[in-house]
């Protein structure tokens, strides 16, 4: 058996319209732009995942040569991470004044954030400059600097991202509480690249 | 929840923005069916450049010592036949292009979820494939094979190696945003009323194809990064002079390239389960176990990669673990192919060439699965590990599988796709040909594999090469096939007969609109189809004097 029925009920005033130009149907649709980022980070993680795999294989399998060091000054990541996951519940913070319509709290909590990532990643510049190796000294170093540089490149388009959404919101009902992808996208993009910072301080500095 | 309201234009002003001649073909086109067109004949071109390559190979592997071509230039032939197959022909054409096509149709929608998207990722195709086909005139292509197992690859020129690995990180960059726009096309923008238990075999296929390339071509693009910090700034992840692991390689890279086996062949199984019933005016048989099928691969194919490394030290647990893993994916694939027997099984079958090319899927990839069973065994594959018999082993699963799958494809929707119909003389003429090329190119691979020649060499034992030349004439035959299957779907462009909006009587969404359809899919409401495969429910189509496809295109 099939049947056939028109996908959505339409007033007479919308068949007229679209006896002009077939524009039927396609009035509405949800907007999947959120979703997709969601499968787009999952995507993300996977990669993030597949690193992490790699540094675990390589820290149970492969020895590292007499000397090398794999002890790590634990006090700035530490105020690091802090600020990191300090920085996820600013960005909540920003949404709900923005929720409330108090886009002048909103727009001072966003730049919160902002300048918290840029603390975190000159926290981590600066930690760079002063560790004992280099990056081809040994495994454990390549694998520290490869999974830490390409969270910090994240944390970088992050901070990016957050100073544009920043800049978009100083123009009057650009986000309204309805309205308003640009800043939940950034902020679900900002919560993954601390979820998968703490992984990472996790399996890199503490374990 | 949110509502996006496109912006309002006047259809003047949307004509303006999207060209609607052929121009559009080479526009950044946001309409799926360009979209999905561009993929196809994008495909096709870079087919056409691999199969050139693999001319090359079955050239020099006529004669026992290398004459044809220098040893380096051997290795930089194979690698780029192998990455051009698989990465700018078969993924592209079966995910992107019959997936653009075909998707927004059968579940009810004017287009992609994200038709920009769709279009950024297929315009990443071309350039990524001019870039891996210059690295052969600048220096040298990669001489590593698509594997690019290091230590291999940190050895061969490194040029070519990171020319490689930009254009593979591309094409992965192109499917990931494929992937992501089928898994929010099928799953949230299905027409209000489709419930995903009536959705055609196709969007299962790709729903779960598309959740294999979101979770594991990631993978390889992380393992690509770390291979070309390698290379490039001399770390040691994979280089064991450096205190690294080539097994972390293999491991992270079959993590992808093991589903992407899946990534190839399940849209290709959607296919066929879509070409099928039309042509044997019967139901799909067990559309249910079919979609658990689909689901049970795509679980087990994630977690099988390791069966091609049973030769790299792999413990005996994992050994153990892996075989039976793979074993296990006979088990839902099986049900398939008895499926789709059964969907065959006393039908009214119209022997056109896309069914013809359908069955001979069947028959060719059934062979390739019995010697993928066989493979997945411990002491087999350690046996014909690295021989010609895994290349015959992939050729008949990837050939067999999806390419033959690719044919029957355009044979079945060139009506919808030009509004013209193909000519059968020429189309069986290219099955024939294909079928006969085809098996005695790679068939006799089984028999060199098994007495012991190693593949991914330019020169071998002379006792082998008799064997090798009839694999070469079988070759030049495919080559051959390929003529009147260009004369058919070019010529029939002008010269087909006038093809009618539905030409097989089908009852899938597509079949139901114009041929070609316009802009937008239907004129009017899109049709909400409850059962796509109700053949032989009705009496309209039961009556099979009339609707036969055979019938159909003789008496046009």
């Amino acid at each position: 058996m099939t049947s056939t029925r028109p996908a959505v009920a339409v007033s007479s005033t919308e068949i007229e319209h679209a006896a002009n130009d077939h524009n039927s149907g396609h009035a509405e649709h949800p907007d999947l732009r959120m979703f997709g980022l969601a499968t787009f980070l999952v995507a993300d993680g996977m990669t993030f995942a597949g690193f992490f795999a790699a540094y675990l294989t390589f820290r149970a399998v492969n020895p590292l040569p007499e000397g090398a060091i794999y002890e790590l000054e634990l006090l700035l990541p530490t105020i690091n991470t802090a600020v990191l996951i300090a920085s996820s519940f600013t960005f909540h913070r920003a949404t709900k004044e923005l929720m409330k319509g108090a886009m002048g709290a909103c727009r001072g909590w966003l730049l919160t954030t902002a300048l918290m990532g840029i603390a975190f990643l000159a926290g981590q510049m600066y930690e760079y400059f002063h560790l004992p190796f280099g990056l081809t000294d040994n495994l454990f170093a390549s694998t520290f600097y490869a999974l830490t540089g390409f969270h910090g490149l994240h944390v970088t388009l992050g901070a990016l991202m957050i100073l544009i959404v920043w800049a978009q919101a100083s123009q009057p009902g650009y986000f309204t509480p309805e309205k308003h992808f640009g800043i939940e996208a950034v902020e679900l993009y900002w919560h993954f690249v601390d979820v998968i910072w703490v992984i990472l301080f996790g399996i890199l500095y503490l374990l | 929840m949110t509502i996006a309201l496109p912006p309002l234009q006047s259809p003047e002003a949307h004509e303006s923005l999207q060209p609607t001649n052929w121009l559009r073909y080479f526009s950044f086109s946001l309409d799926h069916k360009v979209i999905g067109l561009q993929y196809i004949v994008c495909g096709f071109l870079f087919y056409f450049v691999g199969g050139a390559l693999a001319g090359v190979i079955r050239t020099e592997l006529a004669t026992p010592i290398s004459d044809f071509v220098t040893r380096e230039t051997y290795n930089q032939v194979l690698t780029l036949h192998g990455t051009i197959m698989i990465f700018l022909w078969i993924v592209p054409v079966v995910n992107g292009g019959f997936g653009n096509y075909l998707i927004p149709f059968y579940v009810g929608a004017r287009d992609m979820a994200f038709p920009r998207l769709n279009a950024v990722a297929f315009w990443m195709i071309p350039p990524a494939g001019l870039l891996l086909i210059s690295s052969y005139f600048i220096g040298g292509a990669a001489q590593s094979g698509w594997t690019a197992y290091p230590p291999l690859s940190l050895t061969t020129p490194a040029m070519g190696q990171i020319i490689w690995i930009v254009s593979v990180l591309l094409l992965g960059g192109s499917s990931i945003f494929g992937g992501i726009n089928f898994i929010a096309t099928i799953l949230k923008f299905r027409q209000p009323g489709l419930k995903l238990l009536q959705m055609p075999m196709y969007c299962w296929a790709m729903l779960g194809t598309s959740i294999l390339v979101v979770l594991s071509t990631p993978v390889l693009a992380g393992t690509l990064i770390l291979l070309s910090m390698d290379i490039v700034a001399h770390t040691g992840f994979f280089n064991p002079s450096q205190g690294g692991n080539v097994v972390v390689y293999q491991h992270l890279f079959w993590f992808y390239s093991h589903p992407a086996v899946y990534i190839m062949v399940l849209p290709a199984f959607g296919l066929v389960s879509e070409i099928l019933p039309i042509h044997a005016r019967k139901p799909l048989f067990g559309y249910v176990t079919m979609v658990y099928s689909i689901l049970a691969i795509v679980v087990l194919g994630l977690v099988v990669w390791a069966h091609h490394m049973f030769t790299s030290g792999t413990p005996p647990w994992m050994r153990l673990f892996f075989t039976i893993a793979t074993a296990f994916i006979a088990v839902p694939t099986g049900i398939k192919f008895f499926n789709w027997i059964a969907t065959i099984w006393q039908g009214r079958i119209a022997l056109n060439s896309a069914m013809l090319f359908s069955c001979a899927f069947i028959l060719q990839f059934v062979f390739g699965g019995i010697t993928g069973v066989a493979l997945a065994q411990v002491p087999f594959d350690v046996h014909v590990h690295d021989t010609y018999f895994v290349v015959a082993h992939f050729h008949y699963i990837v050939y067999g599988g999806t390419v033959f799958v690719i044919f029957a494809s355009i044979y079945h929707w060139y009506p919808k796709f030009t509004g013209r119909m193909h000519n059968e003389h020429l189309g069986r003429l290219h099955l024939v040909l294909t079928v006969i090329g085809f098996n005695l190119c790679f068939g006799p691979q089984h028999w060199l594999g098994l007495n012991g020649m190693p593949r991914r060499v330019a020169e071998y034992d002379p006792q082998f090469t008799f064997m090798n030349q009839l694999s070469s004439v079988g070759a030049l035959l495919m080559a051959i096939s390929t003529i009147p299957f260009l004369i058919n779907v070019i010529g029939s462009i002008w010269w087909g007969a006038e093809a009618g909006d539905n030409p097989w009587r089908a009852l899938t969404p597509e079949w139901l609109t114009s041929s070609p359809p316009p802009v937008e899919n239907w004129k009017g409401a899109a049709p909400l189809v409850h059962e796509p495969y109700g053949y032989g429910t009705e009496p309209g189509l039961v009556d099979l004097k009339v609707a036969t496809g055979s019938d159909l295109w003789r008496n046009s």
